[in-house]
């Protein structure tokens, strides 16, 4: 076991954890952040999906010592009211089923839409890769990654 | 206890009375089957001893609860309920709050979320049961006032008085409407007056599942809960010959490691569980367990033995299920004879949320929380199992990591339960993905052989044959003489009908591996011969696809939805050979038909360029849920085609992860384009019959661009 201090969304907490022990039961099972899914263990289904310094990563392959003072967002830090343009795209066009795969679609979404502002299908396609959904909710994706991108451009400035 | 029977006629009740402060209304389940309500009060139904529910229920400060009886897995019943109750209610949806009814048969009726059965199990009790609250509302508001209440009329959680427009609150009006006797009869809305049903209206689950809200099974968290992992066998009638476990319990984290079973249909699955303080000790410490499994006395099949074996069974007569004038006589002197097989594999569900559940067992009690398809199943099981009265058992829904038929089983709770018990603490128990995809149940492959005779470009004669496992026959002393009851499951009833000799038997195969459901269940396979066979038999009868499903399929709703899917495809200004193809299959009361574009690509890999689903499901409460289950369904369809299926190897399963097990990923799937007819038909399924057409949409597609023709699934889209 050994001491942690994590920075998460903003916060500082705390753990004593075995240094081997994945982000994800970190957050999960000792800080009851349970927006972050378990779904393969081995960093295939992209279901815990967060960010680390703004690059999404599996948390289920991470160890708790790997992550050192990098800041770390989970979905819930992603905004307090679903006000996240990719949130509010993602209700504009009904995107979950069942949802348990939708907090690690959107922070891939969220990691793509920052260093792509505006991307195409096939950049969509490439970068949620790695993020398994069995209802099929992928078409939707597509779209509702598209809308985030127009609700996230700044307006245009007027002279 | 006196006799129900004399309610049976009687089914609206009125449970007012009882706090005073809210009105609720609900309905007697086994009353449902009656048209005609009448009612009794909540005291007369007490003291008959019958359970009442509570679809229903307006406190003081007009704040609406409603129900949802049944599991929320993606498919939209969470929204679908509500917004049938709302409409005849008069309320809008955001001054709504919605609840999961817990596992109580005796209150909801059957609450096994299957069969696409949830709206049309139920619509016209809950419309009646919103309409029974309206018409006591809009009661009281008239007696106030003292005026007729015919001048009255409900909008949006309000009665207002038409001459005056004078307006009062529900809340306002529940204790006076509490005391009223419910009416009759009521008068149902207008289809054309709905507002709220038909419409697509953003799901109110939405929300809570874009920022990690919405809790799971495994979400739930209890006071001094304990995290479980259980190493079962893997052959799946495996038993425990000897452990050592002396590593695990010094693991950090180790509470317990005990011996637990599991029953699975008719046996008993062997194991340990480790339980810890967290998820990942336990898992870890699972690592260190030694177990050494007795895999004698059953047999250690594997996929190609399993599937000779099913093979040799087409060989025998079979169970009959349906015939129709004489198959063996027509087809012998039909012009042209056609003879295929079709091959479809086993299937793991593979939801994303793997199977847990949490259990906490004391003081001669058991509630339990999960994901959870089969709650008053579910109960049942609980108090057999435990000995326990039923009313001791309670069982919680959550929300559902997707279910496809797989959470709809009992053994993931009973086994939690049982180590509660044992350990005397709340308990998760955790399946890891390797658990959830080597330990089945799966859906059952099958092989089919289908024989028909042409006589003047029409079927004379047409026949199935099925070797598969059948299902009910894994229970304890099932009778396996009986057909399978769904060997004609997802073929159009008009087809059926407009054929004059035909056989449709089944070969129960038999095998140690357990089945189970498994989206649109056996609609998934036989959808795949049938109208794959269909697509053949209009080659060889030089007939257009459709037009030759259009001479087979001769009832208004199937000239309907051809009708509609000739005009979305263009289907009659495509090129030769183009690359399409078209599958019509009947699921749960719904007819689906889909067409698929394919073409190839520079490299001669094969591409899907379109997909159009058109869907006839009756009488509809939200179109865009329909149009994302169909989405959805074929997403799920085009992987069982194309990329995935469980191997068995030495009595085990292969696939252990999604590295093996591989999914469609978001690259593999174009747009999909969901039509809906309307018409007033009855309403059919939703979650599910969109699924059996699609893999044959594609094969015959595929035959039409290559003339090569796929009769086994799954097959690689990149080697044809």
């Amino acid at each position: 076991m050994a001491s942690y201090k994590l920075s998460i969304n903003g916060s500082t907490h705390a753990v004593e954890a075995d240094p081997k022990m994945p982000l994800l039961w970190v957050l999960r099972d000792l800080l009851n952040l349970t927006g972050t899914k378990y779904g393969c263990g081995m960093a295939q289904c992209g279901a815990c999906t967060v960010h680390l310094n703004g690059n999404a990563i599996r948390s289920c392959s991470m160890p708790v010592s790997a992550v050192g003072n990098q800041k770390i967002t989970t979905i819930e830090g992603l905004s307090t009211d679903n006000s996240h343009a990719v949130q509010q795209a993602w209700i504009a066009e009904q995107v979950p089923q069942c949802g348990y795969c939708q907090t690690g679609q959107i922070m891939s979404a969220v990691a793509l839409l920052k260093r792509n502002p505006n991307p195409t299908d096939r950049d969509i396609d490439m970068a949620m890769q790695g993020n398994l959904c069995r209802c099929g909710t992928y078409p939707r994706i597509r779209k509702a990654i598209h809308k985030a991108a127009t609700l996230m451009k700044p307006p245009a400035k007027s002279f | 206890m006196q006799n129900t029977n004399s309610i049976n006629r009687r089914a609206f009740l009125k449970l007012s009375g009882l706090t005073g402060a809210a009105l609720t209304i609900g309905f007697y389940f086994p009353a449902l089957a009656e048209e005609s309500a009448s009612i009794i009060t909540a005291e007369t139904a007490d003291s008959l001893g019958i359970a009442l529910n509570a679809f229903i229920s307006i406190d003081k400060n007009g704040k609406v609860s409603i129900l949802n009886h049944r599991s929320e897995m993606g498919q939209g019943s969470f929204q679908a309920v509500p917004q049938m109750i709302a409409e005849e209610l008069e309320v809008s949806l955001d001054q709504v709050s919605i609840n999961f009814a817990p596992g109580h048969q005796n209150k909801y009726g059957s609450q096994l979320t299957g069969g696409s059965s949830t709206v049309r199990g139920a619509y016209k009790h809950l419309l009646r049961t919103g309409a029974t609250a309206r018409e006591m509302l809009l009661e009281a508001a008239a007696k106030k006032w003292n005026v007729p209440k015919e001048e009255c009329y409900a909008l949006k959680g309000e009665v207002i008085h038409r001459p005056t427009n004078k307006k009062i609150g529900y809340g306002e009006l529940v204790e006076e409407a509490a005391k009223l006797t419910p009416p009759k009869q009521v008068t149902l809305k207008e289809r054309k007056n709905y507002t709220i049903i038909g419409k697509p209206l953003p799901r109110q689950d939405t929300p809570l599942k874009v920022n990690g809200k919405a809790e799971f099974g495994l979400d739930k968290k209890l006071p001094g809960m304990l995290y479980a992992v259980v190493e079962r066998s893997p052959h799946f009638l495996g038993k425990i010959k000897s452990y050592d476990d002396s590593a695990v319990k010094t693991m950090p984290g180790v509470k317990h490691v005990i011996k637990v079973q599991m029953p699975v249909f008719n046996t008993t699955r062997e194991g340990i569980a480790i339980v810890a303080d967290n998820t990942w000790a336990a898992m870890q410490a699972r690592k260190a367990l030694k177990v050494e499994w007795d895999t004698t006395g059953f047999e250690h099949l594997d996929t190609t033995g399993l599937y000779n074996r099913m093979k040799e069974d087409l060989k025998k007569p079979g169970l009959s299920q349906r015939t129709g004038g004489n198959f063996e006589g027509m087809y012998a002197k039909a012009a042209k004879k056609l003879e295929a097989v079709y091959e479809t594999p086993y299937e793991a569900h593979a939801c994303m949320e793997p199977l847990n559940c949490v259990a906490d067992v004391k003081d001669n009690k058991c509630e339990i929380w999960g994901p959870i398809q089969a709650p008053d199943w579910i109960q049942r099981d609980l108090a057999d199992r435990l000995k326990m009265p039923v009313e001791n058992i309670a069982v919680h829904m959550t929300f559902l990591g997707g279910g496809f038929g797989r959470k709809a089983f009992t053994d993931y709770t009973t086994e939690a339960a049982l180590i509660s018990k044992e350990i005397k603490a709340p308990v998760q128990v955790v399946w890891t993905r390797e658990d959830d995809m080597n330990q089945g149940p799966f859906r059952p492959g099958a092989v089919y052989e289908c024989k028909a005779g042409l006589n003047n470009g029409r079927i004379a004669a047409f026949q199935t044959k099925m070797a598969a496992q059948n299902m009910n026959h894994q229970w304890p002393h099932a009778d396996k003489s009986n057909f399978n009851d769904s060997t004609t499951e997802g073929l159009p009833e008009a087809f059926i009908n407009g054929i004059d000799h035909y056989s449709f038997s089944d070969i129960p195969t038999e095998s140690p591996i357990p089945v189970m459901w498994w989206r649109s269940v056996y609609s998934s396979t036989n959808g795949f011969a049938y109208e794959s066979f269909m697509d053949e038999l209009a080659h060889a009868a030089e007939k257009d696809p459709l037009d030759f499903r259009r001479q087979h399929l001769r009832e208004e709703r199937y000239v309907a939805l051809i009708d509609m899917l000739e005009e979305k495809t263009g289907w009659k200004s495509r090129g030769k050979n183009s690359g399409w193809g078209v599958a019509i299959t009947e699921c749960f009361k719904s007819i689906v038909g889909e067409a698929v574009k394919v073409s190839k690509q520079a490299d001669g890999k094969l591409k899907i360029d379109r997909i159009v689903a058109v869907m006839d499901c009756g009488w509809y409460v939200n179109p865009d849920i329909i149009k994302a289950q169909v989405e959805g369904s074929i997403v799920m369809a085009l992987g069982a085609a194309t990329n995935h299926e469980t191997h068995f190897t030495d009595g085990k399963a292969v696939e252990q992860n999604f590295h093996q097990y591989q999914m469609p990923r978001i690259s593999d799937v174009p747009d999909i384009e969901v039509y809906i007819i309307e018409n007033e038909e009855k309403p059919g399924g939703v979650g599910e019959p969109g699924l059996p057409p699609f893999a044959p949409a594609l094969c015959n597609a595929i035959f039409d661009l290559t003339g090569k023709r796929i009769r086994k699934l799954p097959f690689n889209m990149n080697e044809v």
